[in-house]
């Protein structure tokens, strides 16, 4: 089972919050360069998955890195307070060395431009981070995730809607991304068209592992009515051709 | 020196919302204090034993049950401010509370000045740390920040600080010198650099022209310090939507 390629591989994980388990006995492997998608019912345990392999969470089991990653995390819903007078330039500013905070050079202005310019947010560089649109703040997050050069990006429910410039998807930038700077990248998302597309693996969750593979295998009908229940019917609209009858069978989330 | 530490770490604590805590903090000293001046013993050490073991409580209770810390610290410091005052005897009690600054002497001022340092040291070198835990513990942790050794220590920092204040402008009038600053400044700036720089300007401002303030009317300086303080935050609050206008016509 042990794969030379894997950058990633997770045994017998589980997570318990609150004296309930979040996550129960889950393992699988990921190979660096991937593109790995987590689906699965809301209150399944996808952010929580995330947090343990980002080490912020204690859990049982192993989760093995088998070369030293950078990780750039993208969270779904940031919290915090916007009257921090922050700015997106003093955002990047952090990352730097301290004399780098407090009298940033030219160079590194025109490095933190640049990370803007690809996410289509050079215009933002001067605005307080608590004044931020929804949108704009998740451009602002991806930028500041890959300005450091990570190995391994997160990216917790990238908003489907937003356009970086004209036509081009949070999607399509994350693909482009990954291509450009070899990234290894997990995303949680509910957009199963995007998944199909964009991914090259993906994992089923719902308290335990239910599906892992390629998404032409593993986004079945019977395996999303599995997970999802009748939410299945979602993905079905949009993509199988008949497969009639709703499946009553499955827990309703 | 003391006014520019407890400023600087003020900036975290409004941003935070701690501004609770940081009172709460000056109250739980008093225990200490009275305990201390019953045995005989420096009181600063007294109030510096107490704040410790607050802050791993308020720390714990933090990591277990977040939405109890601000029911928690008001009552339990409430309760800690009525104990103080129950075991002390009161001209010491009384001194605690309002400071003594011009009894002073030498010693007790060099170390006031030594903490102060250590304070401003400490949090000038963890600076972009906790401004990424206030930004977001969740991103600063996947960066592999340990954000409960740095919440920690913040918290050691904020009762150092008000164990110092004890000797100086008192520590029912330390919160105040905490928060006033950085309250006034975050109404002045637009980056948190600027915030962090009118923040010690302000700290300074604050404590020269109260203790100016306080000798020419013959006043006690701690509470004149904060008074001025005071006055000075509301001043940046008139001056906060003129700053916003000017933002807006500059899109």
């Amino acid at each position: 089972m042990a794969d030379m390629n894997a950058l990633l591989e997770v045994r017998n994980l589980s997570v318990r919050l609150n004296q309930a388990d979040v996550i129960r006995d889950v393992s699988f492997s990921v190979e660096a360069g991937k593109t790995v998608a987590v689906i699965g019912p809301n209150g399944s345990g996808k952010t929580t998955l995330f947090r343990a392999l980002l080490g912020i969470l204690p859990y049982e089991g192993e989760i093995i890195w088998h070369r030293r990653a950078r990780f750039g995390y993208v969270p779904q819903q940031l919290e915090f307070d916007r009257a921090f007078p922050l700015t997106v330039r003093e955002l990047f500013l952090l990352k730097r060395p301290r004399a780098g905070f407090w009298l940033p050079s030219e160079s590194v202005s025109a490095l933190i431009q640049n990370a803007l310019n690809h996410v289509g947010a050079e215009h933002l560089v001067n605005r307080r981070v608590g004044h931020l649109s929804g949108g704009e703040l998740q451009r602002v997050l991806i930028a500041t995730a890959l300005f450091e050069k990570p190995d391994v990006l997160f990216f917790d429910e990238p908003t489907a809607g937003i356009d970086i410039g004209g036509e081009v998807t949070v999607y399509k930038l994350i693909e482009h991304l990954a291509e450009e700077l070899k990234l290894t990248v997990f995303l949680i998302s509910h957009d199963l068209a995007v998944v199909s597309r964009y991914v090259d693996q993906v994992l089923c969750i719902n308290q335990r592992l239910l599906c892992s593979g390629a998404p032409e295998k593993v986004l079945t009908a019977e395996q999303l009515r599995a997970l999802y229940g009748s939410e299945a019917a979602v993905y079905r609209h949009e993509h199988e051709e008949e497969e009639g009858r709703r499946g009553h069978h499955g827990q309703p989330l | 020196m003391i006014a520019l530490a407890a400023g600087l770490l003020g900036i975290f604590v409004v941003s935070r919302r701690m501004s609770l805590v940081a009172d709460a903090l000056s109250h739980v000293s008093l225990p200490g204090v009275s305990l201390a001046l019953r045995f005989g013993f420096d009181p600063f050490f007294g109030a510096l034993g107490v704040l410790i073991f607050a802050v791993l409580g308020i720390e714990g209770i933090q990591r277990r049950r977040p939405a109890l810390r601000d029911t928690l610290v008001g009552v339990t410091f409430t309760a800690a401010l009525a104990v103080g005052i129950l075991i002390g005897t009161d001209e010491g009690l009384l001194e605690s509370l309002f400071g003594s600054i011009e009894k002073m002497d030498r010693a007790t001022a060099l170390s006031a000045i030594l903490g102060g340092l250590l304070i401003l040291g400490l949090t000038a070198v963890n600076f972009q740390r906790f401004a990424k835990i206030t930004f977001s513990s969740e991103i600063a942790a996947s960066e592999g920040i340990s954000v409960k050794r740095s919440n920690l220590l913040f918290l050691l920092l904020l009762a150092l600080s008000v164990a110092i204040g004890l000797k100086t402008i008192g520590v029912l009038l330390m919160g105040a010198l905490i928060i006033l600053p950085a309250a006034t400044a975050r109404n002045l700036s637009r980056t948190l650099r600027s915030m962090t720089v009118v923040t010690l300007m302000v700290a300074a401002a604050d404590v020269l022209l109260g203790f100016r303030v306080a000798e020419q009317f013959n006043l006690l300086p701690g509470p004149t310090v904060v008074v001025i303080g005071a006055l000075i935050f509301l001043v940046s609050l008139l001056a906060r939507p003129v700053e916003q206008h000017f933002h807006h016509a500059g899109h």
